[in-house]
């Protein structure tokens, strides 16, 4: 069967610094890394390819050429194949442009089984991508998978709740985006790393996936940044005021939820 | 380009599960009814209940401030299946044409929204944290709440377009997007950020029963069950709220309070180095440069004096909350909010007082 | 001399970084206090071809050069030392001589084992009375007919009854001083082969040493490993390449110890400001840095040499120099700029302190290191 894996490179945002000036990221010094829900998704794959090693895993990504890293770190990982969607033409995509572009690379390669992808980037936390692709597709969806298991063509998954689970069962082809409950991402490997640094990488422009202006790119995209900021840094604590232990916490309490702190 | 004239109203996905309304639902009737006045006075904030018998909501709707209630009541829309809800929904919005369409940002909301937005050919912004119709409010916002120029922002009221506002890159950074082109303007939004309105009993608004057109052929998954399972207990890396104490517990039993406000705020119970020595509690509990490193949206550090090495391992903690007797002691300095007290009266208020209504 | 990483060696390190921070770095404080194996773990490396990294697909191994492998070792030390030397000693002491002399059936028979991290290998050269000196040696191995047998015993042995194969040097001529060693592979569980007293060591306790002791040890014939006579030059030339190994764990001691100071003089603050802030703290950073740096030039243009199969003794030399002293002068200035707190079990470097000094002794002293490089400026 084969398998496709859609994945993300981002910023390590636990090394985020801002600009308070212009409001705008500073991506100098900031490691880029594949995207830790994307990680499970390529993990569960690779876990279906482990158990039948003819399974093809092929990672896709859209990105700027440098996007070409993490999908060799893919490989190290244990995936077969690597797609790289880079062009001009498909910067500034939101979430419907990504998907339209997506899906035509997802198409390109065709004959595919199954699509994993991560439930949400930590850069744009928007977990649209994923149902948006099997939208384009016009192919069932499952998100918030946490765990997966698979008969035949049959799928049994169990999507997270906030307070609990349900039990789905659907068919393939689908798309499943996959949260970190379902796994424990695998390390590259030794001898994956050698592999992932001799492999070539296939990149495809708009043109190679069919898809023109009115699909991707920032002109496409249905919804555009209209400010970005940052928040006011956080300003030195407060005191909190009262005279017994009732008001002390009563006093607490309020602030944080007029905070929306809790 | 959409004819924005035919788009009106605003519409909030009013989601419900098993007969029961998510109070996500409620806040964002209360944000709808606001943003349906600034719109202009005949914008109508509408509720959409989708379900399957669900006519005992329609009231709760009303008295949470929706004008209409728009009701699509089939036995396919039972349990939650993308493909039903996508459906039901994308078939109303095509036909009854509203300008905004706003969704809980629950696992649900998350699902159905982009789905529904792509079929539509829409734009959609995903968990926002701030909504603004009115320019002028906005404008104040940003120059109160952020660093961000205003230049170039009319403050007339001269674009009734929807400001999202939503937090990026793990709250760093901040960005509003609005849906120029398009409608209607679709966004999911965060639960527990907006108010819901004060219930008004026996409020009656318009009640419209929607006929979806549905078959189980349009549902490509199968629900097979729903488990509700206890929250289980999560990690110490994993936790959104932390109650840690230290030496200024006095004892192992000390840490029965703390597993009591724990289990109230839904938290995880946390320790110092010098609780964990003194052999009070596991050392599996311990926060720090030897123990886990956390960054939970709340920090209690109860009793906690705040040494270099405790610190370590909770200063990324997005607000911090200090209860000492000792005012000058280093977690009392780091903190956000400072409890100068005996923490063996003030939690139990904190506990007794949490679930209030404010 | 300007230095770019390939891609496989940024993928190398940028993995076993995660490896070592995930893997390794909670537990690393326990494993030292009770000195305990650290078998998952090992396992685990294993799994991932870290094992048997430098050495042919068609054995076992993952194919890479030798300087990525020290990468390897330098990134696993900067987290924790003794596994650092516990993948060094497999690779380079155990094996390497194989790989280098032993048969076509030997290298079939052990490699594929050891280099997946299925069996772990151990090298036996010191005893008693014979470190520095090896001509010492007072094992001896006698012909048995059919069978090699083994009696004396060896002491310090890095994986001494951990490791499931053994290079063990032993005396088949006393007469002929260095050239009567031969070498031996011995596996565990052999009869007459035990281990002896574990050693209770001041650092790299998670890397466990012990005595080995040959009770009328009979191995097969087979089992000679390189020529009769030749097993000194088997144990020098591993050491050679062991120097390698042995430098790039205390250049990850110095590195670890280092980037650890840098976070702490962040955060600390004294009379009102950070650590950092104080010049005269800055500056000796600043000197740190370019010493590791320097070590570090040296060491890589060692590997380098050693892959191109240029002579390299002397360089391996003054590369595990360089580190080893580096690594003692930063361990130094780690646990002084920590204060109190260096002092104590709660941060790492008071660890990596105890860790670096073995860097400076085993595998060949700083005197023997500066013996081999004297040797070759007065030649």
């Amino acid at each position: 069967m084969k398998i496709i894996v859609c994945v993300k490179q981002v910023p390590n945002t636990n090394e985020i610094k801002i600009n308070p000036e212009t409001g705008t990221l500073i991506r100098d010094g900031v490691e880029s890394i594949l995207n830790h829900d994307d990680a499970n998704a390529l993990e569960e794959a690779l876990k279906i390819k482990d158990r039948d090693p003819k399974t093809e895993v092929i990672v896709l990504t859209m990105g700027p050429p440098q996007a070409r890293e993490m999908l060799e770190e893919c490989i190290a990982m244990g995936a077969d194949e690597a797609v790289l969607l880079s062009d001009r033409a498909l910067g500034g995509s939101d979430t419907w442009a990504t998907s339209n572009a997506l899906a035509a690379g997802i198409r390109k390669i065709g004959n595919y089984d199954l699509i994993f992808a991560g439930r949400q980037a930590i850069d744009g936390d928007t977990a649209q991508v994923g149902p948006q692709i099997a939208e384009k597709l016009g192919i069932p969806q499952i998100t918030y998978v946490r765990e997966f298991q698979m008969e035949g063509k049959r799928i049994t998954v169990q999507r997270a709740l906030e307070d609990g689970y349900q039990v789905l069962k659907t068919t393939m082809p689908c798309v499943l985006t996959c949260i970190k409950e379902l796994n424990t991402p695998r390390y590259m490997s030794i001898r994956g790393i050698l592999k992932g640094a001799a492999a070539e990488i296939k990149v495809w422009s708009a043109e190679d996936i069919g898809v023109n202006e009115e699909l991707v790119g920032l002109k496409a995209s249905p919804t555009n940044v209209y400010r970005s900021f940052t928040p006011k840094p956080k300003g030195k604590g407060v005191s909190v005021k009262g005279d017994t232990a009732k008001e002390l916490a009563g006093n607490l309490l309020a602030e944080l939820k007029e905070k929306h702190i809790i | 380009m959409a004819n924005f004239a035919e788009y009106k109203d605003v519409w909030v996905f009013t989601e419900q599960r098993q007969g029961k309304l998510m109070n996500v639902a409620r806040q964002l009737l209360g944000e709808g009814y606001r943003l349906s006045r600034e719109i202009s006075k005949d914008t109508r904030v509408c509720a959409v209940l989708a379900g399957d018998g669900v006519d005992h909501l329609v009231d709760e709707l009303y008295a949470y401030g929706a004008d209409v209630v728009y009701q699509i009541d089939h036995f396919l829309l039972k349990e939650y299946t993308t493909d039903a809800y996508a459906k039901a929904m994308t078939d109303a919005i095509r036909t009854y044409k509203p300008e905004i369409v706003l969704f809980g940002a629950t696992f649900i909301g998350r699902d159905l929204a982009p789905r529904i937005a792509a079929r539509l050919d829409t734009g959609l912004t995903a968990d926002c944290t701030r909504l603004d119709i009115n320019t002028a409010n906005y404008v104040e916002y940003l120059k109160t709440y952020t660093t961000a120029s205003t230049d170039g922002i009319s403050g007339r009221n001269d674009d009734n377009g929807l400001k999202q506002t939503r937090p990026a890159f793990g709250g760093n950074l901040m960005a509003t997007i609005v849906t120029p082109n398009t409608r209607p303007q679709m966004a999911t939004v965060r639960p527990g950020v907006m108010d819901p309105r004060e219930k008004k009993q026996g409020a009656r608004g318009q009640l419209i029963r929607v006929c979806a057109q549905l078959s189980a052929d349009d549902i490509h998954v199968e629900v097979v069950e729903v488990v509700k399972a206890a929250k289980e207990l999560v990690s110490l890396t994993d936790a959104d709220i932390i109650c840690s104490g230290g030496r200024g517990l006095g004892s192992a039993e000390g840490f029965r309070l703390m597993e009591e406000f724990a289990a109230k705020v839904g938290g995880v119970v946390g320790a110092s180095r010098a609780a964990v020595d003194s052999g009070w509690i596991d050392q599996s509990h311990q926060v720090g440069q030897t123990g886990t490193t956390v960054k939970p949206k709340i920090y209690f550090a109860c009793g906690i004096s705040g040494a270099i090495q405790h610190q370590a391992g909770m200063k990324g903690s997005d607000v911090i909350v200090a209860v000492n007797k000792d005012p000058q002691a280093p977690m009392m300095q780091i903190a956000d909010y400072a409890i100068c007290g005996d923490l063996k009266k003030v939690v139990p208020e904190i506990i007794a007082q949490w679930d209030a209504e404010s | 001399m300007e230095f770019t990483y390939s891609r496989e060696q940024q993928m190398v390190k940028k993995m076993i970084k995660e490896f070592a921070e995930t893997e390794i770095a909670p537990i690393a404080e326990e494993l030292d206090a009770e000195a305990k194996y650290p078998y998952e773990t090992v396992a685990k490396l294993g799994k991932l071809g870290v094992m048997g990294m430098p050495f042919p697909k068609e054995y076992g191994g993952a194919g890479t050069d030798y300087l990525t492998y020290i990468m390897a070792v330098e990134e696993l030390s900067k987290v924790d030392a003794s596994h650092g030397v516990i993948v060094q000693t497999h690779n380079a002491l155990c094996c390497w001589p194989i790989f280098t002399y032993g048969t076509e059936e030997q290298k079939r028979k052990y490699l594929p084992d050891l280099l997946s991290g299925k069996k772990l290998g151990a090298f036996g050269l010191t005893e008693p009375n014979a470190g520095t000196d090896a001509a010492m040696q007072q094992t001896t191995a006698a012909d048995g007919g059919d069978c090699w047998i083994l009696n004396g015993s060896k002491v310090f042995i890095s994986g001494g009854g951990i490791a499931d194969v053994y290079v063990i040097m032993a005396m088949t001529d006393k007469s002929k001083g260095n050239k009567g060693i031969s070498s031996f592979i011995v596996e565990k569980g052999t009869p007459g082969f035990s281990r002896g007293k574990k050693e209770n060591k001041m650092g790299i306790r998670a890397s466990i040493a012990a005595e080995l002791v040959f009770e009328d040890c009979r191995i097969p014939k087979e089992n000679l490993l390189g020529k009769e006579g030749k097993g000194f030059k088997t144990a020098m030339t591993s050491l050679d390449v062991g120097r390698l190994g042995i430098a790039a764990q205390a250049l990850g001691i110095a590195q670890g110890a280092f980037d650890q100071t840098v976070e702490y003089m962040k955060q600390r603050k004294q009379f009102g400001r950070s650590l950092n802030k104080f010049q005269a703290l800055a500056f000796e950073m600043a000197n740190m840095k370019t010493r590791i740096d320097g070590a570090r030039f040296l060491l890589y243009n060692a590997c380098n040499m050693r892959d191109r199969g240029l002579p390299s003794t002397v360089e391996a030399a003054q590369a595990k120099l360089a580190c080893s002293e580096t690594a003692s002068y930063v361990v130094d200035k780690a646990v002084q700029f920590h204060g109190g707190y260096g002092y104590i079990k709660d941060y790492p470097v008071e660890r990596m302190y105890r860790d670096q000094k073995i860097t400076e002794i085993y595998e060949g002293t700083s005197e023997v290191m500066k013996m081999v490089i004297s040797g070759s400026i007065f030649k």
